[in-house]
Formats: C-alpha cells, structure tokens, sequence
C-alpha cells in the first residue's frame, strides 16, 4: 500500500487541492481510507489531519473502514425500486447471506444501496467498485454473482455488462444541429469575447441547471471580475434523481460540452477550465479523456487554441465520489478544491471568488452546449423557439411508468401532456418534474408546461401510474434528501431526518394527524431557514403531496397519536444479539 | 457623515461597512439568539437560530451583511417559533440531559432554549449514539452534547493553530473529530489554555475537575436571561 500510495500523491503532484481525486484512487486500490492512510495522506500534503478524515467522511463512496472486496451499490431511486431494485438486492443479500450494508465475512463482497445513478431510462442499475451495470434482471444479478464468487477483476467480466445504452428520443435546436468539433470554438474567436456574450444576451439563454439565472448576466459579471486567471466550470454532477440528460449530452455530444467551455473562455477571457464529472458516471471517463487529449492535438486546447495567437485554455477532468449537494454550484467549488462539499455563505459569489477565490463561472452542461451552437448561429436562431421568457429547448430526460424512457428535447413552452404522450404514459397518476426538489404535478395538471415561468425544470420528468402509492415516492424522496444533507445548517441536517422519520411512520400505517402537521412544519422550516438549495427544496414532496394527493395521506394516519416510543421496535436490537424473531420475542403477540 | 442605518423590530441601528445584521445588533445592544456565532470570529451561518426577515426574506443575521435602510423583523412571533422549532431540532439530535449535565445554567443552548420559551420536547429524540472521550488528562469530550457548531474547530485552526477539531461524515452523521489517527483526544496537543477551550457553548468540551467550582444556581444564566447578558457566559465564569 505505502507504494501505491507514493504514486498515486506524485501522479497528483502532491497538490492537496486534488484530495477528492487521491482519495477515489485511494479506495480504487485499497477498497478504503484506513486510518494510517489518512494520517499518511495528510502528512504527504501537509494537510491538518482532521481535513482529510473529514472529506474521507464526507462522500459516500468513499469508506473508512474495510468495504468487500466487490463493492456493490444498488441505485435506489424511486424508479430504480419502481423497476424491481429492491428484490433484486434482496436475491443478491441471500446469495451471499448478508444484510444491506454489511461485508461478507470473508470480506469478498459488501451489497448497498446508492442515490440515483442516473441509468433511470434502464434500471434497475447499481454500481459495483468503479463500474456501472443497467438494465438488472434476476438473471444478470445471477451472473454478477458467480463472477464476484469467481473473484475476477471486475474490469475482466464480460463487456456486455456494462454497456449503457442511449435513448435520444427526441431532437431539436441542440441534439438535431450539424456540429463538429471547434465549430463553437471557431466561430466564437471570430466574433471576439464581446460579440459572444452580445450574442448569448440576445438568446435570452438562460442557465439549464435548475435557477434559470441568465447566462449572460453570469458571464458579463466573470469578465468584469478582477483577477489573473478565470476558470470556466462545467457542472457535470448531474444528481437530481430521475436526471440523465447530461449523460447523453456529454456520451455522445461532448463536443458540443466542450466546444461550449471554450466558448464561455473567449467570453470571460478564462485560461482554465474544470469539468466535474459525478462518481456514479465512470463509463464517461475514459471517453472524456480521449476527447481532451484529441482536443490538445488538433490545437483546440492548449496554447494559441484554434490558431488565436495568445488564447491558452484547457480542460481538467474532476471526477465526483457520491455527493448529490455537490451539484450546487459552491459546494462544486469546495469540491474542486479537494474540501468537503459544504456550499458557501454568498456574497461573494463564484463570479467574483469561484475556484480557488478566483472569477469562475458555473455552468450546467445542457447550457454550454447551447452556448456553443449560439456561437456558431446567433443569439436570435436561438431566440426564436420557445417562449418570451424561457428560449430555446430543454433536454428532458423522462422514466417511470412510460413506455419509451429517455432523453426528449423539447421547445419550452410544450404541455407536460404532449411530452408524456410521445413517451407512452398512460394512466397518469402524477408526474415528478424536476426531480424530487421540483415540482408534484397531478393527473390533472398535465396542461401545464415546461418553463422557468411554469413548471422549471433541470430536466427530469418522472412518471407514476394509478397502480402507485403516491406516499411510497415521497418516502422515497425524503429518504434521498436525509442521505444527502450536508450537514452543515441545523434546519436542514435534522429536518430531512425528521422528514424522513416521519415519512417512515405514515407508509408504515403508525402515523397520525400530528405526524402529518409535524411533516408540514418541518418542511416549511427548511424552507425558510436552509443554507443552499437542497434544504430549501426538501420539504417541496411533502408539500406538493399533501397539497395534492391529502385523500392518500388521510386514509394512512391515525386520527389520534399513537406512542411516540415503539416498545416492539426498541426490543429490535436484542432480537437481533439472541438471534431470536419469535412470537415471545416481541411485546405483540400478533408481529412479526 | 452620520452612519448608515436599518431598522430591527421598527428601530434604527446604526452599523459600520462590513458589518452583518447580527453584529450591527449585537454592537447596538440588541439581542437576536444565535448559538454558533462568536465575535471573535468570521460568522458562518450554520445554527440557523439567528434567521430574521430581512425585507420580508429569511436570511441568516450572523452572515447577511447590513444595508442601510433594510427593514429586518427579529422579535415576531413567527421568527420566535422559527427559532424554538431550531432548537427543538437540536435537542432531537443530540442526548441533552440537563438536570444531569455539568454545564447547566451556563450552556447557552439550555440558556436560548429558556428565552425563547421551550420547555418540553416536541419531536421525537433520535438518541444517537455518540462516544465520551475521557483520554485527554484534563478534558472531557462529551459528544452527546455537541450541536455541531464549529467553533472548537475554528478557534483551534484560527487562533490556537492546531487543527485539533475538525468535522467529518455528513447529515445527520456529521460530528467532531480529533486530530489523531486513535481518534482519541488524549493523542492531540489540545492544551486547556487553548481558545479551544474557552468556545464551546454547551457542555461538550469540559475541564475535568472544574465542573462545579461555581455552584449551580450562582451561574451566569441563573441570575439572567441570557438576552441580557449578551456576552459569551464562560469568559467571565
Ligand atoms: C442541491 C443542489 C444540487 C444541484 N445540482 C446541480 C447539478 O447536478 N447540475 C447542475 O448543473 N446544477 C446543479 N445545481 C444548480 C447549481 O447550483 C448552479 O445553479 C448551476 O450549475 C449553474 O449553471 P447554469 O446557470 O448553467 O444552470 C444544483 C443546485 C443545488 C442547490
Ligand atoms: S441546506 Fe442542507 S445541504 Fe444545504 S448547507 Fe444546509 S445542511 Fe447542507
Ligand atoms: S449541553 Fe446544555 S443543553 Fe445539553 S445537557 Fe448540558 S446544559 Fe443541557
């Protein structure tokens, strides 16, 4: 290990800005972070010790004690459960004869559960060491286990395993334009950094990521921002469950993503760009990779990039390791720069103090990629779809209960009613869009439409049919927002737990009224006194829900509270230490 | 040039460029709760128990600096019970057992709980399970009680420069840690001089043998609420 780790801190060059990247290599040869390796890490990079066990404690894939030697992650979003998720982890927990969380004892394999993985339009996914695995059926789940058994690398299984198929169902302005690579970069250089941002004004573009804030604001801010250097980032965490579009852009448009990166440099007048690329996408790494160094090649990155004498940029791949708030824009930062994800206090915002305090602007991937056909076309081709508030098109990425899922580009302004329809949804219940922090849409609220001044979305849209239990999504939600909390802020650390808790209860048929009121007024806290986005966001399921679907959650509770204190599941851990479930086991004779 | 001013609760407060909404009040002698702010330090916001309305948005006191002519609310009834839901929630989290605890009548969470009129629990307690570290010779750090506050973790990076505390995990799983691959506090150079010592303010980070050398009922928040002691209790105890 001591050698394996000398290289990796030196193919690092013992920059402790790059924590997050050492400790994924970390855990690729060690299958954890152990304490000497903290203590060893820190002291290669003068680090307090402290901070590198905090940002090892910090992103879910990364373990601090010893993991199975096959690390496997069943993708837990709702769809995912939807599609059989659950029983499938089930099969694979008694194949091994293990419980969720737990390792094997012969330390060869521990099975658990992950936030979504992106893979919605063909789950049941799960992720297993660094690689990804779709489409699961009771078959494949077989398969998967024989070779964990067999103890073969898992890079050495079979390649059909791993293939991620594409769902492009659907084209317009960004995914149905002729492009090649350094059309934008090409077009953006002859009209110079100020005619771009005339341009990206005159698009009416406006940021893809979910805030909907104009992307010409943001920039014209960046290059007005004192400083030697000035980033671009390219937000590529893609963590709202149910989210897939950036997969597809950045599989097989990337370069149009990196076309758009370039495009904001000669905007801002940036040197260096950062793309941050989520864990739970390692299929697109290599791929990536390729791409930049073919890019360094032909001069579209490096020095004198597209024969500009004197523009220099180029592009650093960050790799994430499980962290759905390090999609919020100054939790990226921190991230970037090797911290824990905690989004910071603003003022001053990224474009002023971004990446290492220096003038950054934050981008989502959808939105440099329509930067880079605006270069190329102009702001008015752009301008001329959509409606007078939301231009363009919006990439959706649509799963669930829906006979064709995947990836639909749509001009905004399009009925929620007529994207389900091309999808084959048929006895709508409800429809996520937006992912869990979006907005519940009823059956009946289909006529509403896709803009930031309707029903804003960064881009999922969940389906659920009549045979749904509307209450089981928004415990699943509440689930994901508990695991995903940073912790940093009191309303938001307890509140999603509350939340989550709560929730439990209600689908458990113990809740009652006061639990009801208890989930509303949890959720309005958090959305009052949050810090980021996903506080301020986590109570909407409980609220849509209640507001929309109040018959569901009647008919669960109780009218009256039942105890608080569950005696029966107090006795749960000495169930457990005697190894006993029987009838004299539990205080009601009528369990288990 | 007269200084800028904005108002809280209706009435002018003056404050100096730089300032935030919190310290401007603070300066002017008027109470907002908070629990991990402290003057000797960059407010960062995380307790939330200081949240106002200002022009009739929530933001944080501690961190939104102040701007002539807003029009902040603080003493409202709805901020109150904001700020009593806050503390409910910090008490859920941790195991607070105050008749029992060292610290009461000089813990400013027992202190902000009293003043804002909490006087029983509201959710369920999540009774987690926190260690006591007592490897230290003259500290005891007793985690059930840390709200997570971070100020033992700035004053030791900032003021001490030991890096003796820091945070790891994330949600509910967040907590304190200390510098020391045993992970135990008697492995650290955590000195009882450090300002580290001096910041907590509830009865985590504990002087062994000191705990009642000022009686109970005699201590700073016995004789007064703490909106009118305004000072942090344990550098005058
Ligand atoms: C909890 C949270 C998660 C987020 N995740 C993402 C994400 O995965 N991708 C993204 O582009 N923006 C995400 N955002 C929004 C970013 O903070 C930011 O607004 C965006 O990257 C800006 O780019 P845009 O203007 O091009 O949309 C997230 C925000 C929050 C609060
Ligand atoms: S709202 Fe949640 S995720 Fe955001 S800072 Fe607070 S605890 Fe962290
Ligand atoms: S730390 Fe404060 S609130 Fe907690 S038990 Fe002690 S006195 Fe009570």
């Amino acid at each position: 290990m001591d050698r394996d780790l000398s290289a990796i801190l030196a193919r690092h060059h013992h920059d402790g800005g790059r924590l997050v990247q050492i400790l994924r290599d970390v855990m690729a040869v060690a299958g954890h972070i152990s304490p000497g390796a903290i203590t060893r890490v820190a002291e290669a990079l003068a680090l307090p010790r402290g901070h590198v066990e905090g940002v090892a404690g910090f992103y879910s894939f990364f373990a601090t004690e010893p993991r199975g030697r096959y690390r496997v992650r069943f993708s837990d979003n709702v769809t995912d459960q939807m599609a059989g998720s659950r029983a499938l982890a089930q099969r694979m927990l008694d194949a091994f004869r293990i419980e969720l969380g737990e390792v094997s004892r012969d330390g060869l394999v521990s099975v658990g559960l992950t936030s979504c993985t992106g893979l919605c339009d063909q789950g049941p996914a799960m992720l297993v060491n660094d690689h990804a695995i779709a489409r699961l059926t009771p078959a494949r789940i077989g398969a998967i286990t024989s070779l964990i058994r067999g103890g073969s690398p898992v890079a050495q299984w079979p390649d059909n395993l791993f293939r991620i198929d594409s769902h492009i169902r659907r084209r317009d302005l960004l995914l149905g334009a002729p492009f090649a690579a350094g059309d934008g970069v090409a077009a953006a250089l002859a009209r110079g950094a100020a005619d771009v941002r005339l341009q990206i004004e005159q698009s009416g573009l406006r940021g893809r990521g979910g805030a909907g804030f104009s992307t010409a604001t943001k920039w014209a801010a960046c290059a007005a921002a004192p400083g030697p250097v000035r980033h671009v980032v390219c937000n590529a965490d893609e963590g709202e469950p149910g989210t897939f579009k950036d997969r597809e852009l950045l599989a097989h448009h990337l370069d149009l993503v990196l076309d758009g990166m370039t495009v904001a440099a000669v905007a801002v007048g940036a040197t260096h760009g950062l793309l941050y690329l989520r864990g739970e996408y390692p299929f697109l790494i290599a791929p990536i990779q390729a791409a930049l160094a073919d890019r360094r090649a032909r001069g579209l990155l490096g020095r004198d990039v597209g024969g500009a004498r004197g523009f220099d940029f180029d592009i650093e791949l960050h790799v994430g390791a499980g962290a759905y708030v390090c999609g919020e824009e100054s939790a990226l930062l921190e991230s970037l720069e090797g911290k824990r994800g905690i989004p910071r206090n603003r003022p001053p915002y990224p474009v002023t103090h971004g990446y290492r305090q220096q003038p950054t602007v934050v981008n989502n991937v959808e939105t440099l990629a329509a930067a880079a056909l605006i270069a190329v076309h102009g702001g008015a081709w752009f301008r001329a779809v959509g409606t007078p508030r939301s231009a363009g098109t919006k990439i959706l990425s649509v799963s669930g209960d829906v006979e064709r899922p995947g990836v639909y580009e749509v001009p905004f302004g399009t009925a929620v009613r007529d994207v389900l329809a091309e999808a084959g949804a048929l006895d709508v219940q409800a429809v996520q869009v937006g992912g869990p922090s979006g907005t519940l849409l009823a059956g009946s609220e289909l006529g509403r439409r896709i803009a930031f001044e309707d029903v804003p979305s960064a881009g999922a849209v969940m389906v659920f049919d009549r045979t749904r239990d509307i209450l089981g999504v928004v415990d699943n939600f509440a689930r994901f927002f508990a695991h995903e909390s940073c912790g940093f802020c009191t309303p938001c650390r307890v509140g999603t737990t509350l939340n989550h808790h709560l929730m439990a209860r209600v689908c458990a048929g113990k809740g009652s009224r006061r639990d009801v009121d208890d989930l509303v007024r949890v959720s309005r806290l958090m959305k009052a006194a949050s810090h980021c986005g996903l506080g301020t966001t986590a109570g909407n399921p409980v609220l849509d829900a209640l507001a929309k679907f109040r018959p569901a959650f009647d008919a669960r509770v109780a009218s009256e509270p039942g105890p608080a204190f569950d005696l029966d599941e107090a006795l749960a851990p000495a169930r457990e230490a005697t190894a006993r479930d029987d009838a004299g086991a539990h205080l009601d004779p009528e369990a288990p | 040039m007269s200084e800028p001013t904005f108002t809280l609760d209706g009435d002018d407060v003056p404050f100096t460029e730089g300032q935030t909404i919190l310290q401007a009040a603070l300066g002017a002698r008027r109470y907002v709760p908070y629990l991990c702010f402290h003057k000797d330090f960059k407010p960062h916001g995380s307790c939330k128990v200081c949240t106002v309305k200002v022009n009739g948005h929530h933001a944080a006191g501690c961190t939104t600096p102040a701007r002539a002519g807003d029009v902040v609310e603080s003493q409202t009834e709805e901020l109150t019970e904001l700020r009593r839901d806050l503390v409910q929630f910090l008490f859920t989290e941790g195991n607070h057992f105050c008749p029992s605890c060292e610290q009461s009548g000089r813990c400013t969470l027992q202190a902000v709980g009293y003043e804002l009129g909490v006087t029983q629990g509201h959710y369920n307690p999540l009774f987690p399970t926190r260690p006591l570290d007592a490897s230290h010779p003259d500290v005891l750090l007793e985690l059930n009680r840390c709200i997570l506050c971070e100020l033992c973790v700035r004053a030791s990076a900032q003021v001490d420069r030991k890096h003796v505390f820091a945070l790891s995990g994330r949600g509910l799983t967040k907590h304190l840690v200390v510098n020391a691959e045993s992970g135990r506090l008697g492995d650290t150079d955590l000195a009882v001089e450090d300002k580290a010592m001096k910041v907590c303010p509830v009865g985590a980070i504990l002087r062994k043998r000191r705990g009642f050398t000022v009686p109970i009922g005699e201590r700073t928040f016995d004789k007064a609420p703490i909106s009118q002691v305004l000072v942090a209790p344990h550098e005058e105890d």
